[in-house]
């Protein structure tokens, strides 16, 4: 017990840390670049006490339960040798998250909206809906097949950089012959999929999968799957946008 | 007592996005390996940690670094502004004169990235699995350079107009360069902390940001030039940490070559 409160408070005092830089930056806006006394900004301590609190509650409560169980979990169906349930909880882990990313719900409603604005899809209120929620599932679905692509290269080790520029490469090519419209977005939403509760989960399945397999060392091996999983929506997101322009 | 009730409907959010993967899990764990968590109680704990956690982070952040993001964006864009600080209409600027952006761009993407936790947890997890030859500091501060320099080039991009997809190649070019030459160890842990920035709290921050920008700017339009500053993001962080990598081979080496070139002294 008292072991944990010093590690909470270590994790708070680390958090407190972090948050500084970004008070300096605004800070140093508001008052040499704006003019603006820094007494405005007293009223959103409050708030950065809650991110503190938040960022420290957060570690710690991951060093706790989602690493081991990840960890667990990914060693368990390693040593069990099924290819299949390992390919399936790949797929579920990845699509599962995405699908349920605050951040990409967010990015999705946004692009229908600017979509809409720009008279790019049908002025209809459905449309928006539908656009930003086959957005939605495109990224899922990119997510899930980037992890069982992970997966099996662990497995089978295969080089991740000949996989990652061989998708780059892939990428410019479907750009070329994409509507310019959808670039953009596609492109960010490889960033938007991997998000604060993916992205630990899946780095423990990489390394919890390799450090399970003889011959495989943890750090060459387990880090990657967050890489294929920033690439495949791209290429998934541009393919959608090709395929609703013939639509 | 507001900020206890939206704290709370914030946490009850962030149990909304975590209870899916959670039932996902403790459902794999029984029906397919077949035998109850160990440890479930401290599982728990953790679990109610991680929800409150998000919680309050990003209600925290709904409090404090939104507003403030939105008001700098407004500021900087402000076209009164623009004229004290270059002293030109809005219709006669280049985009040199909208270096106040780039240099906010920047330092927001500096920041912002070294207060990640997604990617504290992956440079502990690094660190532990290297056995301390990445340094947590060492990784957190490449990796926030990197989304730095690429959140200010975006920008630079919004308010040129230029195509994304010539950026966007010319960096993996530069990425494919350093693979063939980095360390192996860094090269996956490069690729996947370009996903790792870009996570639940960067997102909608340089969203708003690209897309206020790209309504600012004469010429520019939301759908295709707002979008974009995300995926720059992502991949300069992936150059600066294989620099990253690459700078700490170069310096393991030099001891050694200065002993070499001292030996070489001593043979003459």
């Amino acid at each position: 017990m008292k072991d944990s409160l010093i590690a909470l408070a270590n994790d708070a005092l680390g958090s407190a840390r972090d948050l500084l830089p970004i008070v300096v930056v605004i800070s140093v806006f508001q008052v040499f670049v704006f003019d603006e006394s820094v007494t405005s900004l007293f009223s959103m301590a409050g708030g950065a006490l809650l991110v503190i609190a938040g960022l420290a509650f957060f570690i710690f409560g991951l060093r706790l339960a989602l690493f081991p169980i990840g960890e667990g979990l990914a060693h368990a169906l390693a040593s069990k040798g099924s290819v299949f349930w390992l390919v399936v909880f790949a797929f579920t882990l990845g699509f599962g998250t995405t699908i349920a990313e605050p951040a990409l719900i967010a990015i999705a409603a946004e692009a229908a909206e600017v979509a809409f604005g720009a008279d790019a899809i049908a002025a209809s209120a459905e449309a928006k809906i539908g656009y930003a929620l086959g957005l939605r599932l495109t990224v899922a679905l990119a997510v899930g097949v980037a992890l069982v692509v992970g997966v099996l290269r662990i497995l089978a080790d295969w080089s991740l950089p000949v996989i990652i520029i061989a998708g780059y490469c892939l990428v410019v090519l479907l750009t070329t012959i994409a509507p310019v419209e959808i670039v953009g977005i596609a492109y960010d939403s490889g960033g938007v999929t991997t998000s604060t509760v993916t992205v630990p989960l899946v780095t423990a399945l990489g390394i919890g999968l390799a450090s399970s397999i003889r011959g495989r060392n943890a750090m060459t091996d387990g880090f990657g799957l967050i890489a294929l999983a920033s690439l495949t929506p791209i290429l998934f997101v541009l393919a959608y946008g090709i395929v609703t322009q013939w639509t | 007592m507001d900020l206890i009730l939206s704290g709370l409907s914030f946490v009850v959010d962030s149990a909304v996005d975590v209870l899916p993967i959670a039932i996902f899990l403790f459902a794999f764990q029984r029906l397919v390996i077949g035998k109850p968590l160990a440890n479930g109680k401290r599982i728990a704990v953790g679990f109610i940690f991680v929800v409150l956690g998000i919680g309050l982070f990003l209600d925290g952040l709904e409090l404090t670094l939104f507003p403030l993001g939105k008001l700098m964006a407004q500021q900087l864009t402000n076209p009164e502004f623009l004229y004290e600080a270059v002293g030109k209409a809005v219709n006669d600027l280049v985009w040199q004169d909208y270096y106040w952006v780039y240099i906010f761009a920047c330092a927001i993407g500096f920041s912002t990235t070294l207060a990640e936790p997604a990617l504290i947890a992956v440079a502990m997890k690094a660190n532990t699995v290297s056995g301390g030859a990445i340094g947590v500091w060492g990784l957190r501060v490449a990796v926030a350079l990197g989304v730095g320099v690429g959140v200010g080039l975006g920008c630079y991009r919004i308010v040129t107009g230029l195509p994304i997809h010539y950026f966007i190649a010319a960096g993996y070019l530069v990425v494919i360069v350093q693979t063939l030459v980095a360390p192996k160890l860094i090269v996956p842990l490069a690729y996947d902390s370009g996903g790792v920035t870009t996570s639940t709290v960067t997102v909608p921050l340089i969203t708003a940001l690209g897309l206020g920008l790209s309504e600012a700017v004469p010429g520019r339009s939301a759908l295709l030039d707002g979008f974009g500053l995300v995926a720059f993001a992502s991949l300069f962080p992936i150059i600066s940490v294989l620099a990253y990598g690459q700078l700490a081979v170069l310096k393991e080496r030099i001891p050694a070559i200065l002993a070499a070139i001292r030996y070489l002294k001593e043979e003459e």
